[in-house]
């Protein structure tokens, strides 16, 4: 091909892959740092190490490769996979969590699968996935909150150490999470009006004045950083929303079946990091369709995924599996929904015209 | 009236400020013209005239042959220095039969006589003359108007869509052209009505051209068959496709024609064409075209000959600033890139862009990330990343299952791709490899086609000599039998 005269169009909107990791990185970050804020330095050291072993590792990757290794770094790509990856752990994990976690995402859930644009899973859902399931000890260490600069919270030096070398007194510091409250409780045979009102205050819990990933408490800063997504253009609703819609309806009709067992769509909604999967995760370009209607399909089938899986799965927590339970049925979904051309009919055929009759006048 | 909406679809920064508010400036006609001899869909023109030969402005040069075709008109006065071959305003470059015409200064006309009153004659008489003015769609699509006038009445269309959308970047000859000759254009929608006998015309004109919605509606004031349309400004509003949806709400069925949905689309560049040529027997000679882009010196839109050179077009805007980092032939969204200023501007030519490097924005592609922004701004409701990879690895079958034939080309996906990926770029390749592809294919039928043909004729040949032995023997048995008969008798 002729690059000199390259063929239209000769303009272009103004965005760009940089561009686009740029804004997502903002739209998190009000989340970050709240997190930050809430759970203290060690969430911060947390958060930098993740960062740093995610840009190692796509540095390293690439020049194995032989590919030009600072256009792909400075997309940004593994920069957002770093803080997403961060905002989704336990706040006080050790750095070795961070490490293993950048080192999941980037090499084997984006590099070996060709680098960016070809991995079929979220980099850092799959790698919060892969460290739940072979360390479930430290990725459920859930602090309870330490804002910066209050009396409870561990200074330079305390924070250094928790997170290279453990937490002292685990159990003085942490608690389960409101899902994973309820889940035990539940099991202990309790109903949910005996549950949660001891533990779940919910003006506070809403308000991310609660335990859970760095990321995980602040549901309304996230669906504040989404919803301005969504204004920028970043991102389309089908996928958020349809996710949302779902769990809120399966959340309501069950919980009006039996309120003793199953909770309100509100706990539903603001907690186990919801806002964030729906906006944040799910949304992740390559891992999701690329139609409208197959992005419906898909964060309807997150939503069903995260109810099935909180209320009677394995895990307290859903949003991770249900986000790459779904990526996976992503090639099959933009197998089998496509839009439908001009002028033909879903099928393929060409479609004739529904024409008011000749003469008719006033057509149009 | 009601207005439906078309699918996807972008929205471009338009830079017609840039030339929007000067009037209109007629070019007289440079030395030399080069005039193509196919500037439309069809065969080429045949020539009529001969080197050496001096011509009037208006006479006829070359006559449209076949069934789909165009008459090539002089734009001028003056004599045909050479018949032969010139840079095409095409991507390719490659050259196309081109008449050259010197001019002699004079700009004499042709002894004209208009018609006296267009309405008196039939309607098939009406495309008569507007073919023989050869007219061709002047919105780009170059089809030859007469033989879609003629072919829209026999279909029975209702409506008459007059394109006044210009919703490519830059361009404002329709805008200028709606704003200072209304009056023109509406004359030439009558007449297309009349040619069309169709009971009603809309004009359809985006909202970011006020002036052009004032104009146009004063022009058709107190006619109860022609209306102005508003319609919104997003590209590509003014692909015939898209407007017949914006208007009815109907899609042209695939391998159709728009007029399956009663309507036919016309540029408001066309319907002045045809004022022009029944009121003053003028034949399409010259055209608006837009002259703009931020490496031209004073950006403005000229009326101006048939085969002026784009060199010849800039030089009349001032010459240029700067350096060109792109020169077009139409609007950036689906413009050709130019190879030469030695280029011709031709009938469907609606404008010349000089770009400089940042108006340009050369960028680098980068790998896709399924964003699918793509498959939102389509409005054919393609998924063109599904399409450019399969076209990039020579797989044509799989890009014909996701649509490659029904893209039309607009450039919206690839306008809107983060990746920057040339998507139109593939189609195109992909495209220009299946017509090799049907090309091989019929060389090859042929062959076996004159290989059969050749195979049956030895075989009769050979049947034929078998017989003839066959019945040379026969014969000679007979004698023998009639001869041994007669020893047997005797
Ligand atoms: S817009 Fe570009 S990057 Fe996005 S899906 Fe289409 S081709 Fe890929
Ligand atoms: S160029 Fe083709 S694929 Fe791209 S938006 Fe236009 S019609 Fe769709």
């Amino acid at each position: 091909m002729n690059l000199h005269l390259p063929s239209a169009p000769h303009t272009h909107a103004p965005d760009s892959v940089p561009r686009i990791m740029g804004l997502v990185l903002l739209a998190v970050a009000p989340t970050a740092l709240y997190g930050l804020i809430l759970f203290g330095w060690p969430a911060l050291n947390l958060l930098l190490v993740t960062v740093l072993a995610c840009l190692i590792c796509e540095a390293a990757c690439l020049s194995i490769a032989g590919r030009p290794v600072k256009p792909s770094l400075w997309d940004g790509s593994a920069l957002l996979t770093g803080v997403l990856l961060a905002v989704s752990l336990p706040p006080w994990a050790p750095w070795w969590i961070g490490v293993l976690g950048g080192f999941f995402a980037i090499v084997i859930s984006k590099q070996v699968f060709g680098g960016i644009g070809q991995n079929l899973f979220n980099p850092a859902m799959l790698a919060r996935v892969a460290l739940l399931v072979s360390f479930p000890v430290e990725m459920t260490t859930w602090i309870h909150p330490h804002p910066l600069f209050s009396s409870a919270a561990p200074g330079l030096l305390d924070s250094l150490a928790i997170t290279f070398s453990g937490i002292s007194d685990v159990d003085g510091v942490s608690g389960a999470t409101i899902l994973g409250h309820v889940r035990t409780q539940l099991g202990m045979n309790q109903t949910l009006g005996q549950i949660l009102p001891e533990h779940y205050q919910s003006g506070i819990a809403a308000l991310g004045w609660t335990g859970g990933s760095i990321g995980e408490t602040a549901e309304w800063l996230a669906l504040g950083g989404g919803v301005w997504l969504l204004w920028r253009r970043v991102i389309t609703w089908q996928i958020p929303v349809a996710m949302i819609a779902t769990v809120a309806v399966l959340a309501g009709g069950f919980h009006l079946l039996n309120p003793d067992r199953f909770a309100d769509p509100g706990l539903h909604l603001l907690s186990g990091g919801l806002m964030l999967g729906a906006f944040f995760f799910a949304t992740d370009p390559v891992t999701s369709p690329t139609t409208p209607i197959g992005q419906l399909v898909f964060g309807a089938g997150c939503g069903a995924l995260v109810y099935i899986i909180r209320t009677w799965g394995g895990y307290p927590e859903g949003v991770a599996f249900a986000i790459v339970l779904m990526n996976a049925a992503t090639p099959l979904i933009d197998h089998y929904i496509r839009p439908r051309i001009y002028g033909r009919t879903w099928g393929g055929q060409s479609r004739p015209v529904k024409r008011p009759p000749a003469g008719s006048g006033e057509a149009p | 009236m009601k207005l439906f909406d078309f699918w996807g679809g972008v929205h471009p920064a338009g830079h017609k400020h840039l030339s929007a508010d000067q009037p209109i400036r007629i070019m007289p006609p440079p030395a030399r013209l080069q005039i193509p001899l196919q500037q439309h869909t069809g065969l080429p023109a045949l020539p009529v005239v001969k080197v050496g030969e001096s011509v009037c402005k208006g006479q006829l040069l070359a006559r449209g042959q076949g069934a789909v075709s165009a008459s090539v008109h002089a734009p001028t006065s003056g004599t045909i220095s050479a018949i032969g071959d010139f840079t095409a305003p095409h991507v390719s470059g490659l050259p196309l039969p081109t008449i050259t015409l010197d001019s002699d200064g004079e700009d004499r006309w042709l002894d004209r006589e208009p018609l006296p009153d267009p309405f008196a004659l039939v309607p098939e008489q009406i495309a008569v003359h507007i073919a023989e003015a050869g007219i061709v769609g002047m919105g780009g699509a170059n089809f030859p108007a007469a033989l879609k006038l003629n072919k829209a009445r026999q279909a029975k269309v209702h409506t008459l869509a007059v394109n006044g959308a210009e919703c490519e970047p830059y361009m404002t000859c329709d805008d200028r052209l709606m704003r200072e000759r209304a009056a023109g254009i509406v004359d030439g929608v009558r007449l297309m009505l009349y040619a069309l006998q169709a009971p009603q015309a809309v004009i359809a004109i985006e909202d970011n051209k006020p002036d052009a919605i004032i104009s146009m509606t004063a022009a058709c004031h107190g006619d109860p068959q022609i209306r102005v349309v508003v319609v919104p400004s997003r590209y590509p509003a003014g692909s015939a496709k898209q407007l017949i949806q914006l208007l009815t709400g109907l899609e042209t069925p695939a391998g159709g024609r728009g007029t399956d949905t009663g309507v036919l689309v016309h540029n408001v560049g066309t319907a002045y064409a045809v004022h022009r040529a029944l009121r003053q027997a003028h034949p399409l000679i010259s055209r608006i075209v837009t002259i703009s882009g931020g490496a031209v010196a004073e950006p403005q839109n000229l009326e101006a000959p048939i085969g002026a050179l784009v060199e010849d077009l800039l030089g009349f805007c001032g010459g240029v600033n700067g350096e060109i980092a792109k020169l077009l032939m139409g609007g950036p969204m689906m413009g050709q890139p130019l190879p030469s200023r030695q280029t011709p501007m031709v009938k469907g030519t609606n404008g010349v862009l000089a770009l400089t490097a940042a108006e340009a924005q050369l960028t680098t592609p980068s790998p896709c990330i399924r964003c699918g922004r793509c498959v939102d701004a389509c409005p054919m409701g393609l998924m063109p990343l599904e399409m450019s990879k399969r076209a990039r690895h020579d797989d044509l079958d799989g890009a014909l299952a996701f649509g490659l034939i029904d893209c039309i080309s607009c450039g919206s996906c690839a306008y809107a791709c983060p990746s920057h990926i040339p998507l139109v770029q593939y189609f195109e390749y992909a495209r220009g490899a299946l017509e090799a592809q049907e090309r091989a294919e019929q060389k090859s039928k042929e062959t076996r086609r004159l290989l059969e043909q050749r195979q049956a004729r030895l075989a009769r040949a050979e049947q034929a000599k078998v017989e003839a032995a066959a019945k040379r023997l026969a014969e000679k048995q007979r004698a023998k039998a009639a001869k041994a008969g007669v020893g047997v008798a005797a």
